[in-house]
């Protein structure tokens, strides 16, 4: 665990790169994590799904899958890994302060 | 006979007041072994049990991975569920239409009503193939298979037998899948055909799947990752699986990534009972039913128990799960019927074999809280964890009859139970 600086706060996130204390995200750090993360302008779109990954991660304990966002948060599956390239779980939780989705085993 | 209500005909103790009812449904590993426990705690007076499934076919899931290389026929893997339960306990065919929790009652598909004191859900995962692009259309049964049912296992058996040379892929679609390290096993055990039929060096074989590593435990990840690379076995990891085309051989990732193949095995996405997504409140999205993961007992209902691959707990959706969660939810059970709160807790115990071929196996063992360690299970004179082994194979092949004969049975296994042992095991050293 880490002590990162995003947009002027000072937070704990672990070695990848995730927020260990969720409750330490600010809205205004969303930006800043995005770019970090190749996404240079967060849309109206990219709001929805970040919303939906917090209120799964504080509804459920963790943050939901691909399949899940697809299934629920109102952003097809196509769209989701548009928004969020390479992999729309993990970035999206990155850049929504919450801890890596576990993906059950 | 027209429809009745179970309730009316119900048992009366001496004292005239109604025989609690317990119903289970399905009648499966968890299902079967919670029920026979049950029978022995209680005596028939204390409550009526009834399992009810939607048909008589028991079928030893461990073994559809062994059909397509025809190490097993599909007939002997399946018996009556009904034969597997004890006496005085009741089993009802039929199909679910929906739980009323709101009237602790479930409603039968043919109108008929059971109502529960407690209920307990084991209805397993369904597959859901049709849920992905292309994945039943042209080709399906054929150029791809699933080892996931009988008549895929069977399909597959065909097709391998029919093979000569090219790409395999082996493709999970998503998670979270039944027995998470069946696709490893079956590349494994692919490797081990293709050279036992002399063709191995015209098999491409490749494993793709949607997490970041050949599992999510990263010691057991890293042990894996090493047995498919000595085996020559590709690993494509993030693989987000959105099409399949099996007529003209290929999968299609979310993110654009392709693999061509001659001939896909592939674990199609998992669900819950249908009947779970009909009963408000019951399930979660993809219809695994909400529950405390340490009790057992629904999120929603206090009457409402589930076990094994219906519930939606954080761990692997596996045979052992259900054996070691059903120790503990016979003692919240039986805490429930005398009006107790639940206090027995389920660890997130995982016991697997993973065999890879060569007559050898490797064993995991694991819970909620603790990675699969090296070491020995159940004790330090135990199985090898973590390491291939030919008594691992001899003990994944013994399982088979331990699971006939004394897990559906509901009788303790000689040193292994609920809780996840530490003994054998090499802990990690706090850092």
């Amino acid at each position: 665990m880490t002590a990162a600086t995003i947009a002027g706060h000072e937070v704990l996130v672990n070695d990848e790169g995730f927020f260990t204390d969720p409750t330490q995200w600010t809205e205004d750090m969303a930006p800043e994590l995005a770019r970090s993360a190749g996404i240079e302008e967060l849309t109206e779109r990219h709001w929805v799904v970040l919303r939906f990954m917090r209120d799964e991660y504080f509804a459920k304990g963790t943050g939901p899958t691909v399949r899940l966002l697809g299934k629920s948060s109102g952003v097809p599956i196509k769209e989701l890994y548009e928004l969020f390239p390479g992999g729309p779980a993990k970035t999206a939780a990155k850049i929504a302060g919450i801890p890596k989705p576990r993906g059950c085993i | 006979m027209g429809p009745r209500t179970l309730s009316k005909v119900r048992g009366r103790s001496d004292s005239g007041v109604m025989t609690p009812r317990i119903v289970i449904l399905g009648g499966g590993t968890g299902g079967t072994a919670t029920a026979n426990r049950l029978r022995r705690r209680l005596a028939p007076g204390d409550a009526e049990i009834v399992v009810v499934d939607a048909d008589d076919r028991h079928v030893y899931q461990p073994g559809l991975l062994l059909v397509p290389f025809g190490l097993a026929t599909p007939a002997s893997l399946v018996r009556s569920r009904r034969d597997q339960l004890a006496p005085g306990v009741e089993f009802r065919e039929s199909e679910v239409d929906r739980v009323d929790a709101a009237r602790s009652t479930v409603l039968l598909a043919g109108g008929d009503e059971l109502d529960y004191d407690l209920l307990v859900v084991a209805t397993g995962a369904t597959l859901a193939p049709e849920e992905t692009d292309g994945l039943c259309g042209p080709g399906w049964m054929d150029s791809v298979g699933t080892f996931y049912s009988l008549e895929g296992a069977s399909a597959l058996a065909g097709a391998l037998a029919r093979f000569e040379g090219g790409r395999l892929v082996v493709n999970v679609v998503d998670m979270p899948i039944k027995c998470p390290v069946a696709p490893l096993e079956f590349c494994f055990l692919a490797d081990w055909f293709f050279e036992q039929r002399g063709i191995r060096e015209g098999v491409h074989i490749t494993y793709a799947t949607p997490l970041d590593g050949a599992f999510t435990k990263p010691l057991a990840a890293r042990a894996l990752a090493g047995l498919l690379e000595d085996k020559g076995i590709e690993l494509v990891t993030e693989f987000n699986t959105g099409e399949v085309h099996g007529d003209e051989g290929r999968m299609v990732a979310f993110d654009g990534r392709e693999l061509a193949f001659d001939l896909a095995a592939v674990v199609p996405l998992h669900a819950g009972a249908a009947f779970v997504g009909r009963s408000e409140g019951l399930g979660d999205d993809f219809g695994f039913v909400t529950v405390d993961p340490h009790t057992l007992r629904s999120t929603v209902s206090p009457k409402v128990f589930a076990l094994g691959d219906a519930a939606d707990v954080p761990t692997s959706k596996a045979g052992s799960v259900a054996h070691f969660e059903a120790e503990v939810l016979v003692e919240n059970l039986c805490l429930a019927l005398r009006g107790a709160a639940p206090s027995a807790s389920f660890d997130g115990h995982t016991n697997c074999f993973i065999e890879t071929g060569h007559h050898k196996a490797l064993l995991i063992d694991f819970n909620y809280d603790t990675e699969p360690r090296p070491g020995r299970f159940p004790a330090r004179l135990g199985l090898p964890l973590l390491k291939e082994s030919r008594l691992n194979h001899l003990g994944k092949q013994l399982f088979e009859l331990a699971y006939w004969h004394a897990l559906l049975p509901g009788h303790d296994l000689p040193g292994i139970s609920s809780p996840m042992p530490t003994r054998g095991k090499r802990m990690a050293t706090p850092s």
